[in-house]
């Protein structure tokens, strides 16, 4: 009787073990089968998003594969590894774009992206994610407004580092009534990374570009 | 099978057994992302995508699978199925992908999938199987396009907010401002507002039935009002 038990046992194991097999063999069939198209689409939409912020004529390098691995940096509130684009006109740089994270936000980070003239010039900003209130603080999405292109131009010349506060602390930076913690946590963000871009300039560009940047 | 089956089929997965407001499964992305129609519709789409393929899929191999290991493969089946269909959507239909990808992992976790998946398909042929699964899906779709378009309605005063992410730029003209210069009822757009909006769902939907039920009607109502319905 035991036997009949074991047996038993024994044969819903393996039909589980073949669905398994036959479930994994699929799953790694059409992984390998879609990665490169995968990683091709996903590097034309990061594309797509620096050519929002930085303009293509600033640059004639591969930007995405000459992005350089920063390590986590204070300044710009990265807690992990994050990488920088460099942008290179004729051989020379011509502006970089950083990724940085405001810690303080509403609703805990906002990740975003930071482009940089080699002027020390902001090109552009965008935020990449952010769980900001929906309909409240949520302004600072390129989708719902164009709130974030304020910091298009702006400089550390341009403003001294007093003035880089929202209108209602005595800066220079607009805000909505009712949800001035998000572009105050913003405006912080984008002046430390302006601060870290030029003290750092000469360590981002002449950094070994790492040889398969994802 | 016959025709009257497959009625019972449908009037099954769009009101007698509705998903979202009878069966209350798989609440979890359905209260998440009904903030707007456009949100709402494209967790629908993907749901009926999943449903019917893996209810196919589990009717196919319903006689080898034996009765204590179902779950388990049932639940092997769905998770190798949605994962094939996300990467295959992002490989292939990019633009479909960057609209429904994110709401295509959501249904992982979504146990409709399953209960389908063990109420229906594992006894039944791969045909019917597949038309529950897509009424299944339909009949949580409707729930989440009306849920979806009661929160957007109150909470931010438009309809179809959204839509130029489906059909491109050119689509926010079909953004429908119902409320103008409204500022915005956030509670309707929070999770909050999900739970209620669902209960009045709920409540309007037995309100219905017991009226129908209070009418001294035939027997064949239900029948009768799928016609129509």
């Amino acid at each position: 009787m035991s036997s009949g038990y074991f047996r038993h046992s024994v044969k819903l194991a393996l039909v589980l073990a073949a669905f398994a097999l036959v479930g994994t063999s699929l799953l790694a069939l059409t992984y390998d089968a879609t990665k490169g198209i995968i990683a091709a689409s996903e590097k034309r939409a990061k594309l797509a998003l620096i050519a929002q912020i930085l303009p293509p004529e600033l640059y004639d390098n591969d930007i995405i594969s000459d992005a350089v691995s920063l390590p986590p940096q204070a300044e710009l509130g990265t807690s992990e590894a994050t990488l920088t684009y460099r942008a290179l006109k004729d051989g020379k740089p011509s502006g970089a774009v950083l990724e940085a994270v405001a810690p303080d936000g509403y609703a805990g980070k906002i990740k975003m992206l930071i482009a940089i003239r080699a002027n020390g010039e902001i090109s552009g900003v965008r935020v990449v994610s952010h769980k900001e209130t929906p309909g409240l603080g949520d302004y600072i999405d390129i989708a719902k407004s164009n709130w974030i292109k304020i910091f298009d131009g702006t400089s550390l010349e341009k403003y001294p580092s007093n003035e880089w506060k929202v209108k209602k602390d005595g800066g220079r930076f607009d805000s909505v009534a009712g949800a001035t913690i998000t572009p105050r946590a913003m405006v912080k963000a984008v002046h430390k990374a302006l601060i870290y871009f030029s003290a750092n300039r000469e360590k981002i560009f002449s950094l070994q570009a790492k040889e398969q940047a994802k | 099978m016959s025709t009257a089956n497959y009625k019972e089929i449908v009037w099954n997965g769009l009101w007698k057994n509705n998903a979202g407001i009878v069966a209350l499964l798989g609440l979890c992305p359905l209260l998440a992302v009904s903030t707007s129609v456009v949100n709402g519709v494209g967790l629908g789409i993907a749901t009926i995508m999943v449903m019917t393929c893996s209810n196919a899929i589990v009717s196919l191999v319903r006689q080898w699978v034996p009765g204590e290991i179902r779950i388990p493969v049932y639940i092997l089946i769905i998770a190798v199925l949605v994962t094939v269909i996300d990467l295959a959507m992002n490989a292939y239909v990019q633009a479909l992908y960057l609209v429904l990808g994110i709401f295509v992992p959501l249904i992982v976790v979504n146990c409709n999938v399953l209960g389908r998946a063990e109420a229906f398909a594992s006894k039944n042929p791969v045909f019917p199987a597949m038309v529950d699964g897509f009424m299944v899906g339909l009949g949580l779709t409707l729930i989440l396009a009306v849920l979806g378009g009661m929160r957007e309605i109150l909470g931010k005063g438009t309809l179809l907010s959204g839509i130029d992410l489906a059909f491109g730029a050119s689509a926010k003209a079909w953004v429908i401002t119902v409320i103008p210069d409204y500022h915005g009822f956030l509670l309707a757009i929070l999770p909050p507002g999900a739970f209620i909006g669902l209960g009045l769902l709920i409540a309007g939907k037995n309100w219905l039935d017991q009226r129908q039920r209070a009418k001294p009607q035939p027997l064949h109502v239900p029948e009768a009002s799928a016609m129509t319905a």
